[in-house]
């Protein structure tokens, strides 16, 4: 439906003319970078590109791409990319929301586009807090957290976007960090590689109104002890040299066991990662595991295929016809009884 | 040979119109009853109007009143306008049913029951403290038939299971009635033949012919009725109701336009039916959405016309209001789609299966800030296919969402409709916006005439651009806080659907072009208004009608049409909505009559306010 680019596409051609407004040292920047570095790589004519997202500070991003881009209502951008996605199965369709668009107001539509497995990236910026409308609690917020609707602390308990995705039955969940760009756009290639939902959550900071609520991760310093990288075949192993630790379950219950360096971890009982396990359960221990009793997982939690929602719609559509040949209005009107005068 | 073949031996009189009510337990069948003898009806050539009255409830406790569900048709050898408003027959099949309609009655009418459901428990469940009969003797042609027992009798032998057997009762009566007014059994055979096989449908087919047996035969029916067919215009003719309506006018606006269709909606009531029709027809490439809220109906939709599709969503007034944020950013995005409404009873949850007009307000305003959009009305069941297309023509002409008011009444109404000349339906396929030749493309320049911009679809190359509900600049689309092109945004938007005034077809005066009174009214109401205006005509009052289908912008010479008569009388389901506005925008004394009770005007309401209009002096 559109012609080969002729020419070679860049990063360059993603960056739209608009003056990017994010607060200076906000994670979003990174983020937007790396998806402009990724974009061209992804062998997708510009031109097919969309990316829709809510409203917060991380639904701003469209404007910055030079692609189709809609920025709609609080919460009700997978409602939108489902409407694009279903009518138009060969459009790319991007999702940028935030913990609290997606998680809050969003929640319900979040579910239901994952449930249905709409072939779209749902890129969730969750930075713990509400930064457009001024540093209030999100869904995503620590029990505690005073901020300005919760002078006295949250009280609300938070949900995990990882868990969250899991329950909805998600066929893609990753985790990756706003400043880890080499992780970050494999994470990237590999969502949009994937035929069905992608959902991928992106550690962010918000230096305003919640500075530092993921330092131990982002810390090139303190991230090997504090995040697990997942990855398909490898043990569960994490820390630094002379300190390595490795993840074992028992009944189901994950621990953490010190490794020496000459170990052989898989020896030791250390769990491999099976993206690919057909019981969901398994992710769903990788959820649980949080900071500090266990580093943080980073990386693809499970990436199993399952019919997509707009194929099975096309499908409809055309065994429809095949069956009952293409629609003759005039043949409808008249079916039934009818008579003349 | 057929039962309808049989010549009558008994005398038959002719008549020129009835009005029928069913009435039973919601579990007897009572509108497959009614609709079945609709359809024959209209084969029979006569033109009708029909109304069910649905409980709210799937299935209230049997033999309650809160169960009861009726079915009414008014057919006629000329032009009928309303079901009626009091039936001249009454057929209930239980004391719940009779308690709950026989008031309703004209005097002196027919009221069949099935005298087999008159026991003592029932009467109780029913709330009668006696037995009721003796004295609706006094007042009604009371018919008692046993229909339980004819029923079971036509039945014996089949195998079905007892309660199987007394199902197909209101088939029996269903044959009674057709032998009664002459209607023919062949349609009704022909369907049962094609939903049911085996002994169901022996049995139906076997109950149906002998209730039109026994109806020759009995003495309880001395005289047969007829009713001749209607002088009407020629052509092909179906019956439709006004759902039906709708969702044939959704796949021929994909058919007009000549580009996919797709419908986002939840269900609810009255409006369900459509998204079930429509659901049906992929072969047409029309792709429906069940969302999981209504919100999710809207958002899906307006997704998919960004992506070029035609959008259509459709709810009633519970799940219209929690669109509108959605349809706000249609509006502001300035995206075609069709959002359509079929009103019922509120508020609140209110009842579902009643009718109102009470949305009016809601669809003109009921936004945030400055969000104006038009509305379209249509005013019969066989208009809503009409509607939807013309809804369809302004959403892609002038890129915004159009509302379109249905209601309860009209959805589920049926009417004979002449069925349109599909060749002659002129097709303007869709026209996208091609990459511009010099320069860039601007998302938001627009027509000098329409003030529409163009619509510029993913998958184009050269015309990637960004939409959003953020304030935005004029032509470039670019996000922009500047008071004055805030200011020029408002206005721009608000002029182009103002502009769809010049778009609209001169308003139709019925009557006098000026005079003593004027009836306005929009929506299901016209068949109300048109008797009661014949009515009063006959007895040497002066009255004019006009019904108005686009209710924003309200049309060019309306203001002029208002202020050629005396008295302007404008007669709403709801508490005076559009009366409201007329008055504030003509600054014409409008005089309301207003009815919220969930059902239609009866025309003895209307021609009572036309003659205390007529009669004042104000």
């Amino acid at each position: 439906m559109s012609a080969e680019p002729a020419v070679k596409i860049s990063r360059k051609d993603f960056v739209s003319d608009q003056d990017v407004r994010w607060c200076p040292g906000c994670g979003d920047y990174s983020i937007l970078a790396n998806v402009q570095r990724v974009m061209p790589e992804l062998g997708v004519p510009r031109e097919n590109v969309v990316f829709v997202s809510g409203i917060g500070c991380s639904s701003r991003f469209p404007y910055y791409m030079n692609t189709y881009g809609f920025h709609t209502i609080h919460g009700r951008a997978p409602a939108f990319a489902t409407g694009i996605k279903a009518s138009r199965p060969e459009l790319s369709v991007w999702i940028v929301t935030g913990d609290g668009d997606g998680l809050s107001i969003g929640g319900n539509h979040l579910l239901h586009s994952i449930r249905r497995n709409v072939d779209t990236q749902i890129l969730l910026f969750n930075n713990q807090i509400y930064g457009l409308t001024k540093g209030q609690y999100s869904p995503t917020s620590e029990v505690g957290i005073k901020t300005k609707s919760t002078p006295q602390g949250s009280i609300d308990h938070p949900v995990d976007p990882i868990a969250f995705a899991l329950g909805c039955g998600a066929t893609f969940i990753a985790r990756t960090i706003d400043v880890d760009a080499k992780h970050m756009q494999e994470v990237l290639k590999r969502a949009h590689d994937h035929k069905g939902t992608a959902f991928v959550e992106i550690l962010q900071n918000c230096p305003v109104f919640n500075d530092g609520v993921w330092e131990a991760v982002e810390n090139r310093k303190s991230r090997a002890t504090a995040s697990l990288v997942l990855e398909h075949g490898e043990p569960l192993v994490f820390g630094t040299a002379g300190e390595k630790k490795g993840i074992v379950f028992k009944d189901g219950i994950p621990s953490v066991i010190d490794l020496a360096d000459d170990d052989d971890p898989v020896e030791r009982g250390v769990v491999v990662h099976d993206e690919r396990a057909e019981a969901s359960s398994y992710a769903g221990v990788l959820a649980t595991l949080q900071r500090p009793d266990f580093p943080l997982p980073v990386g693809v939690f499970r990436a199993v295929e399952k019919p997509t929602y707009e194929a099975m719609l096309q499908a409809q559509v055309d065994s429809a016809i095949a069956e009952r040949g293409a629609g003759d209005l005039k043949a409808l009107l008249h079916s039934g009884d009818t008579w003349k005068i | 040979m057929t039962a309808s073949k049989l010549k009558s031996s008994k005398p038959s009189t002719k008549i020129e119109s009835v009005a029928i009510r069913f009435a039973g337990d919601s579990g007897d069948g009572m509108q497959l009853t009614g609709t079945k003898f609709t359809d024959e009806t209209a084969l029979a050539g006569n033109d009708l109007s029909t109304f069910p009255d649905f409980p709210a409830e799937i299935r209230a406790p049997a033999g309650t009143m809160a169960g009861v569900s009726g079915f009414q048709i008014h057919f006629s050898s000329h032009d009928v306008h309303t079901p009626a408003d009091r039936p001249d027959v009454l057929i209930a099949f239980n004391p719940a049913a009779l308690r709950a309609n026989v008031e309703d009655v004209r005097p002196n009418g027919m009221v069949i029951v099935n005298i087999d459901s008159f026991n003592q428990k029932a009467l109780t469940r029913a709330g009668y403290p006696d037995d009721p009969l003796p004295d609706l003797r006094k007042r009604f042609q009371l018919v008692e038939v046993p229909f339980t027992t004819l029923n079971r009798e036509a039945l014996q032998g089949l195998d079905l299971s007892q309660r199987e057997i007394d199902r197909c009762k209101n088939f029996f009566a269903l044959g009674v009635l057709c032998w009664l007014y002459g209607r023919p059994m062949e349609a009704t055979e022909r369907w049962l033949g094609g939903k049911f096989k085996g002994d169901v449908l022996e049995g139906n087919v076997r109950t149906l012919r002998a209730g039109h047996a026994f109806g020759e035969t009995t003495e309880l029916f001395p005289v047969s009725f007829v009713v001749p067919s209607a002088k009407i215009e020629s052509g092909t003719y179906r019956n439709i109701t006004g759902n039906q309506a709708l969702a044939w006018g959704i796949v021929a606006a994909g058919v007009q336009l000549e580009r996919d269709v797709f419908l986002g909606a939840y269900p609810i009531t009255p409006a369900s039916d459509v998204l079930h029709e429509v659901a049906r027809y992929r072969h047409f490439g029309v792709k429906t959405f069940q969302a999981e809220d209504e919100i999710a109906a809207a958002s899906s939709t307006i997704g998919a016309a960004f992506a070029g599709q035609l959008a259509v969503t459709i709810s009633s007034g519970p799940g219209f209001v929690l669109k509108q944020e959605a349809i706000a950013l249609a509006g502001m995005v300035e995206l075609p789609l069709v959002a359509i409404n079929v009103q019922r009873a509120g508020p609140s949850t209110g009842s579902p299966t009643k009718t109102e007009q009470g949305d009016l307000l809601a669809a003109i305003f009921g936004r945030h800030s400055q969000s104006p959009l038009p509305v379209l009305a249509p005013s019969t069941p066989g208009d809503c296919f009409h509607m939807v297309l013309e809804a369809f023509r302004i959403a892609v002409k002038y890129m915004t969402p159009v509302i379109v008011l249905s209601d309860g009444y009209i959805a589920n109404s049926s009417e004979p409709w002449l069925i349109p000349d599909v060749d002659a339906l002129d097709r303007h396929p869709v026209q996208f916006a091609n990459a511009p030749d010099v320069g860039e493309f601007q998302p938001y320049s627009r027509d000098a005439q329409t003030l529409a911009r163009p619509w510029a679809i993913p998958g184009t190359p050269g015309l990637e651009h960004r939409i959003g509900g953020l304030t935005k600049q004029n032509t470039t689309g670019n996000v922009m806080y500047d008071a004055d092109n805030h200011g020029l945004m408002n206005r721009l938007r608000s002029e182009k659907v103002e502009r769809i005034a010049d778009d609209m077809p001169p308003i139709e005066i019925d009557g006098p072009l000026d005079g003593e009174i004027l009836v306005v009214g929009w929506g299901g109401t016209v068949g109300s208004i048109t008797a009661a205006v014949e009515a009063v005509r006959e007895e040497g009052l002066s009255v004019s009608r006009i019904h108005l289908k686009y209710l924003n912008p309200l049309p060019r010479d309306l203001g002029e049409v208002l202020a050629r008569f005396e008295k302007v009388l404008l007669p709403e389901l709801s508490d005076g909505h559009l009366a409201m506005l007329l008055r504030a925008k003509y600054l014409v004394d409008v005089k309301s009559l207003s009815k919220i009770e969930g059902q239609p005007f009866k025309i003895s309401e209307l021609t009572e306010a036309l003659h205390a209009l007529h009669a004042s002096t104000a």
